[in-house]
């Protein structure tokens, strides 16, 4: 494993429990180059949700470090806001604002937090939805638009930040069937661009095409990570050849 | 080559019976079955028998007559020239009779600006300077100066005590609920807190003005608070009475709003989170707005009881409407016979506000909901 100033995201021995019994993160020791492409699969209740969320605090880790782009995460709030900024992430159920239009739901980010002036924001705005092919949507509220719409609505917001690192969360598992194309190509479009991306996904062909590493977890722990043409091809532990038979059996 | 198919048409059928127009209405919901039709014949026959009596009591007999003895005179009905007499006392209360323009002018402004809050287009943060200058106003006229200062318009000065009737009722409301609101966001916010005090303090709060009556709590602030005070301090009875109605509305509002808040799923706090939003931040753009518009009704409702509830400040001698009507009927042998006729006067009053209330209630909660349209 690389070290050095290059790891975006260190994991050092983070364990986290859920109320007292249940031990949902199990001694992770995780590097992340900048630029890198990571892929997160594993069963339901792995843990692959948790890890993501420790790394912009929505969940708190009670043992170990966790230093994402030089800063260590600790109760210091302006250090958790900091990060924040530098951290995109995408939720399953999109989490737009229903009550804000998709323009307002992208500038309110980069006006209250950035202090960036509003005609700015919206600029900035507009080229992000471009970017997600959305842009004649922006006077609509969310609820007028298709799940897969919201969706690269949900990432164009978490771009308008400029994030270093995005965060995807199962972004296509809340979605119909023929959306997931339309919110895939954004993600592959994203990763051909050189941001550091991690995305806890069960899309194969998703992390065939862009991943430069495959993780695979279970009952907390990382089991395997390797290249994903490793992964696939030639699994190590029979934990994952039995979760990608599972998956990749019809 | 495959036969031709020949179309052939269907014959015409008549239309379905007519569902609407008067006949078909009538038929479908007032005797659509045995039960409804039953109903109906009942509360028809209860209007054909009181009805006509309440309209022949409350119009055709009734008399405007100024004079008692023509209102006592055998066969007539209402005598609304009770109301007549009585009216500048019933909604001004003990307020000095020459002066009552001053009342009549500073509540025209107050309902002014009530309405001219309420339009979506005066929202800005210009409705804070008009207000300060509505209260301002207010209490220029009614006091004759602001508590002391600004003593500089020549108005005779008039005790809080003597204020009274429909001003008093509006004050109290109004200035009830423009600090109820704020008040129990804020406690609501509180219950839900990660700090273990804060959210102790607001829980007891709530439960202790929850476990006693209005009236208990202005019986103390008018009655009990003073004997906790250093000797020579004294604070006027008004203003303690604002603050119990305050305080107890409060309680019952955080509840309505918590129920709001408790209704938001958690990712929307979790996105606002994720894009960097501070505790505050979060709150005032994202959670507030959707969580305010969700209990629309049940903070309205909570408005028209404490429009409501400001009658029960009789009992410590301010007489609000209510209570000028009492000091209006009960006190004079002449008139006291026509008590009912003032109570249909103010129940109408009443009735004005707390129906606007409710029906701007409606309006707001268009307004709001108007980004769930698909």
């Amino acid at each position: 494993m690389s070290t050095g100033t290059d790891n975006i995201i260190v994991f050092d021995k983070v364990n986290k429990w859920y109320g007292n019994s249940f031990h949902v993160l199990r001694d992770i020791d995780l590097q992340v180059r900048r630029g890198e492409r990571i892929v997160i699969c594993g069963p339901s209740g792995s843990g692959k949700s948790t890890l993501i969320r420790c790394i912009n605090r929505l969940e708190e880790h009670q043992e170990g470090r966790l230093i994402v782009d030089g800063t260590e995460l600790t109760d210091d709030v302006k250090a958790i806001d900091r990060i924040r900024k530098d951290v995109g992430m995408v939720f399953q159920q999109f989490n737009l604002f229903p009550h804000l239009t998709v323009l307002e739901n992208l500038t309110l980010s980069p006006m209250y937090v950035g202090k960036v002036p509003k005609k700015e924001a919206e600029e900035r705005a507009m080229t992000q939805l471009k970017r997600v092919r959305i842009a004649e949507q922006a006077e609509k509220y969310p609820l007028q638009l298709s799940g897969g719409q919201q969706q690269r609505v949900a990432i164009a917001r978490a771009l308008c930040l400029t994030p270093k690192i995005m965060l995807f969360d199962e972004p296509t598992s809340a979605l119909d069937p023929e959306m997931i194309k339309e919110v895939l190509d954004v993600m592959v479009e994203l990763a051909n661009q050189g941001i550091t991306m991690i995305c806890v996904t069960h899309e194969m062909g998703f992390a065939k095409a862009v991943a430069d590493r495959v993780i695979f977890m279970d009952q907390g722990q990382i089991v395997e990570q390797n290249t994903p043409h490793e992964f696939f091809n030639n699994p190590k532990t029979d934990r994952s050849k039995d979760f990608l038979s599972k998956i990749l059996g019809h | 080559m495959a036969e031709t198919i020949i179309f052939q048409s269907k014959p015409a059928r008549p239309a379905p019976n007519r569902t609407e127009g008067l006949l078909p209405w009538i038929k479908l919901n007032l005797f659509g079955t045995w039960q409804s039709a039953l109903s109906t014949v009942i509360i028809g026959a209860l209007l054909v028998l009181y009805v006509p009596q309440f309209l022949n009591w409350a119009i055709f007999t009734s008399t405007t007559s100024t004079n008692a003895d023509a209102c006592r005179a055998a066969g007539v009905g209402a005598c609304w020239g009770a109301v007549v007499e009585k009216y500048r006392l019933i909604i001004f209360g003990r307020y000095p009779f020459e002066e009552q323009w001053r009342p009549l002018v500073a509540t025209l402004i107050m309902l002014t600006m009530l309405v001219v809050s309420c339009i979506r287009y005066f929202w800005s943060k210009w409705l804070v300077l008009g207000w300060t200058v509505t209260l301002a106003a207010y209490f220029i006229l009614m006091y004759g100066s602001l508590f002391g200062y600004l003593d500089v318009f020549g108005l005779s000065k008039v005790t809080t005590d003597r204020w009274g009737g429909l001003p008093l009722t509006i004050m109290l409301s109004t200035l009830s609920i423009m600090l109820a609101f704020p008040l129990a966001v804020v406690v609501a916010l509180g219950r839900r807190s990660h700090l273990p005090a804060i959210r102790s303090l607001c829980t007891v709060y709530v439960e202790l003005i929850r476990g006693v009556p209005l009236i208990s709590v202005l019986f103390m602030a008018s009655f009990m608070f003073p004997l906790f005070m250093p000797q020579g301090v004294t604070i006027d009875t008004l203003l303690r009475v604002l603050v119990g109605i305050t305080l107890f509305a409060a309680a019952y509002m955080a509840e309505v709003v918590r129920g709001g808040l408790q209704s938001l799923p958690k990712g929307q706090t979790e996105a606002a989170a994720s894009i960097g939003l501070s505790y505050w931040q979060t709150q005032r753009k994202i959670i507030l707005p959707q969580a305010l518009a969700t209990v629309i009704p049940g903070i309205m409702n909570n408005f028209i009881s404490i429009f409501k509830d400001t009658s029960l400040v009789t009992i410590v001698s301010l007489y609000e409407l209510t209570g000028s009507h009492g000091l209006a009927f009960n006190s004079d042998a002449d008139w006291r016979p026509f008590k009912l006729e003032g109570y249909l006067f103010i129940v109408a009053i009443y009735f004005v506000f707390c129906f606007a209330m409710s029906r701007y209630s409606l309006w707001i909660e268009a307004q709001v909901n108007k980004s769930k349209l698909r």
